[in-house]
């Protein structure tokens, strides 16, 4: 008898895998805001995944800030952008082609490892809970130098965009 | 069957598969980033769940971390592709061939 995580489980990696096709390869439509949307409901299918990870946190992160911030500046930028002759154009046959080569051979190749890789063992055995407390001391004791640079990459990163954004690109 | 460390690892690889897809198969430069996008979700997929069943918290941080750095990323990115497209009016990379603006 299946438990109803599992099935979930089952159900989040089908619907994230799928969102995820038809975000890159959406058969009926090339408009870059299907695509857009297609992803964030990748995010939101993958954000579930990570519930059931135990790691709610970054579940919670995982919708503000993907699906949230960083998906409605793509969308920002694709309607500043007119972007109406991109469905015209047709798909270079000969990339699509050997793209798909490449791309199914490493899906295979990494399928491949992980049928014969040898199980963890104990696996499963008292695992650990993401909570953001346990997170948030793990990230203010041993990570801290690496949380204050990150802010100053973020600072560096908006202080580029908006010299980026001027006017005149000197 | 109950859902293990390679089932997620499974779900992580074909996504980044997918992703990769996207990046060769796609010639508008926005999709090709959002597909670059799927491949980092898909990573992090990966450093959760070896995080959970390694009962070790460090991926989750690190996964954190990945998600504040491709937000900057994406902030940089997309500027640059507006500034691109305000000197060349295209975003298809078919049409940018040339180093010279």
């Amino acid at each position: 008898m299946p438990q109803l995580t599992d099935l979930l489980f089952y159900a989040f990696a089908g619907l994230t895998l799928l969102f995820g096709f038809l975000c890159v390869a959406n058969p009926l439509s090339r408009n870059p805001v299907t695509s857009a949307m297609f992803l964030v409901l990748t995010i939101i299918s993958m954000a579930g995944l990570f519930v059931l990870l135990h790691a709610f946190f970054l579940a919670a992160v995982q919708i503000l800030v993907y699906a949230g911030a960083v998906m409605v500046l793509f969308l920002f930028v694709i309607m500043l952008l007119d972007l109406k002759e991109e469905e015209r154009r047709k798909l270079n046959a000969i990339a699509v082609g050997l793209g798909s080569v490449a791309v199914l051979g490493l899906a295979g190749v990494l399928v491949r490892a992980l049928i014969q890789a040898k199980p963890v063992i104990g696996a499963g055995t008292q695992p650990v809970e993401g909570s953001t407390k346990e997170l948030g001391r793990i990230l203010f004791q041993s990570y801290l130098l690496p949380f204050e640079i990150l802010s100053i990459l973020l600072l560096v990163a908006m202080v580029g965009v908006i010299l980026l954004s001027k006017k005149e690109l000197k | 069957m109950q859902p293990g460390l390679p089932h997620y690892l499974a779900v992580s690889a074909l996504l980044f598969s997918l992703g990769l897809l996207g990046v060769i198969a796609r010639r508008s430069l926005l999709v090709m980033y959002m597909s670059l996008e799927l491949m980092l979700n898909a990573a992090n997929l990966a450093l959760v769940a070896f995080s959970r069943f390694n009962q070790n918290l460090n991926g989750q941080v690190m996964v954190f971390f990945i998600i504040t750095v491709a937000a900057a990323e994406v902030a940089v990115g997309l500027a640059l592709i507006v500034a691109l497209f305000r000197k060349r009016q295209t975003s298809h990379v078919e049409d940018l061939a040339s180093l010279k603006l």
